[in-house]
């Protein structure tokens, strides 16, 4: 019975193992060649590297800017999740507790926003930000992918707020609690949960994002870390080893919290599956 | 309008005069939002409107009318028909091979609680990667003509061209990198929905002695039917949108082969400098995720009454 039960469950694990390692052997081969030379990986990509060089590192780290990049990386992520946090949270009370005469119009908008595609606004959006200014600045584009995410983030926040007993609001205001400590001090420790859920899945999108950064960011010293590694891509086009340790730069990061924190992200994406 | 505030009964003003202070601080609360995303979405949203109308070069504010011309070069042009056709073949791709991928690999993971983690972290790697990444990592280590897998493969006559070199099939490479890193964020959503059936039902249809393809046909299906179908519209109007994978890989060549509507616009705007015509060009794409937006909403309401 027991045997006939392994038996029967056989071709399911191997179609997870060979799906498993059909996502991972991309990964992988950045690995093995980004120790090897450029001769070594047209050679043979497959083989494991002789020795454990990390000359390939050093090259990309200068050629690729990381320094600048990944600088202007944290200041469009930070400036992203600050931003979204603030004005989602706060949005989100307001709508959840239906504490203004406008809300279902407020909400027929956010619900509008979220399946508004970028292509809608950002012509008109570029000459607007250079007329002000505000093009190769980290800072303000990190607004620009906060007012994308901002319609998800709203909902997802109100539907945190709306899991929160009214008879806790009440008490406070009972107790004296004006509107900014009812906020501060009773509900910013009860959503706290939720903030890190919608900081972790905001934050992702913005360190990935490429349409915004690319239009918005020209200048070398505004490149975000993933801009100054494509500035490689032309200078070392037949230098895969280089290419594959800049890769390792970037993914590496990512993976490290990633796996750290999986619950949370894992999470995040199911509650915002709206978002492609 | 001095009538009527006379008409009310007395206490009305005082009712009103007391309430308005308190919803006007609310109203502070959501302000910060509706800026941000007035500024951002709302006014450059309806500035493409009347852009795609104009002959705008998106650098100085003149700009003359020129009615539906833009939309007439553009339906007259081939470059525009292939991006179109090359939209429907990637919304083909997307609304089978992730779906039919994610769903397997969902259900097989239900009825393994023990491992179950660990393929999702699996799976979901190449979605948490940026696409500048997964792009580059596709051109450089498989793709290359010299030192990429491909080159190898080919080298010991395992596999034909380099797909990107391929008018034939330089799409459906892109298409693979894309759906490679996209699918695994379906597996997740589908399991997440599976696990919220509720357990009754599933030992109802047990103790009816149901087969496996029963309980999925008529317990689990149902459940999961608003999931699936939230996703599948959510990836048409992605399918419109899809510009990250094909803009890094292959600018929409070679010879318009991978065009799509998001680089077609890109090119007006950016190599042209001409935005009225990326304005209307956006504002098609707008139109086909607003059609899916609708026979969504049509749907789901027939869902609801049923």
């Amino acid at each position: 019975m027991k045997l006939r039960r392994a038996l029967r469950s056989t071709p399911g694990h191997i179609v997870l193992i060979v799906l498993a390692v059909l996502q991972l052997f991309p990964i992988a081969l950045v690995f093995i060649n980004s120790f090897k030379t450029s001769f070594q990986v047209a050679a043979d990509p497959l083989s494991l590297p002789h020795q454990l060089d990390f000359s390939n590192f050093t090259t990309a780290w200068d050629y690729g800017h990381f320094g600048t990049g990944f600088l202007n990386s944290v200041l469009v992520v930070g400036t992203t999740i600050v931003v979204v946090l603030i004005c989602a949270s706060l949005a989100g009370y307001v709508l959840a507790g239906k504490k203004i005469r406008a809300w279902p119009l407020v909400t027929m908008y956010f619900l509008a926003a979220v399946t508004i595609p970028v292509w809608l606004f950002l012509f008109p959006l570029y000459f607007e930000y250079s007329k002000l200014h505000l093009l190769n600045d980290p800072v303000a584009v990190g607004f620009i992918v906060a007012a994308i995410n901002l319609p998800l983030a709203v909902f997802l926040m109100r539907a945190f707020f709306l899991k929160i007993p009214a008879a806790l609001e009440e008490a406070a205001v009972v107790d004296g609690a004006g509107v900014g400590s009812l906020l501060w001090r009773v509900m910013l420790p009860i959503i706290s949960p939720g903030l890190l859920t919608v900081a972790v899945l905001v934050g992702l999108f913005a360190w990935n994002e490429y349409l915004i950064t690319t239009t918005f960011l020209q200048t070398p010293s505004s490149y975000t870390a993933t801009l100054g590694y494509l500035t490689m891509n032309g200078t070392f086009t037949d230098q895969q080893g280089i290419m594959m340790a800049g890769a390792v730069i970037l993914i590496l990061p990512v993976l490290v919290i990633f796996i750290a924190v999986q619950r949370l992200f894992i999470e995040g994406f199911v509650s915002g599956a709206v978002k492609g | 309008m001095t009538t009527t505030t006379e008409a009310l009964p007395l206490d009305a003003p005082f009712v009103r005069s007391r309430r308005r202070p308190r919803t006007g601080k609310y109203y502070l609360l959501v302000a910060p939002s509706l800026l941000l995303s007035g500024i951002v979405v709302l006014i450059p949203g309806l500035l493409t409107a009347i852009a795609a109308f104009t002959n705008w070069n998106g650098l100085s504010l003149h700009a003359n009318w020129v009615g539906f011309g833009n939309f007439r070069s553009i339906f007259d042009d081939p470059v525009f028909r292939t991006a179109l056709g090359d939209n429907l073949k990637w919304a083909g791709l997307f609304l089978t091979i992730p779906v039919g991928l994610g769903l397997g690999t969902s259900l097989l993971l239900l009825r393994r609680p023990r491992t179950r983690t660990l393929y999702q972290v699996l799976f979901l790697v190449p979605y948490v990667l940026a696409p500048v990444t997964n792009a580059i990592l596709w051109l450089n280590i498989i793709y290359d003509p010299v030192a990429g897998l491909w080159a190898w493969l080919q080298g010991h006559g395992l596999v034909g061209q380099v797909p990107l070199g391929s008018t034939h099939w330089v799409l459906l490479a892109v298409a693979t990198v894309d759906m490679w890193h996209f699918w695994g964020f379906l597996m997740v959503v589908y399991l997440a929905a599976l696990r919220q059936t509720p357990p009754e039902q599933i030992e109802a249809a047990r103790v009816e002695g149901a087969s496996t393809r029963q309980l999925f046909r008529h317990v689990y299906l149902p459940n999961i039917m608003p999931t699936l179908m939230l996703m599948f519209v959510m990836e048409a109007i992605f399918s419109f949108l899809s510009f990250d994978y094909i803009h890094l890989m292959t600018g929409g060549g070679p010879a318009h082969a991978s065009e799509v509507l998001s680089t077609y616009a890109y090119t007006f705007a950016f190599s042209e400098y001409e935005f009225g015509m990326a304005a209307a060009v956006s504002l098609v794409m707008s139109f086909f995720g607003l059609l899916m937006g609708a026979v969504y909403a049509i749907l789901s309401r027939r869902e609801l009454a049923s």
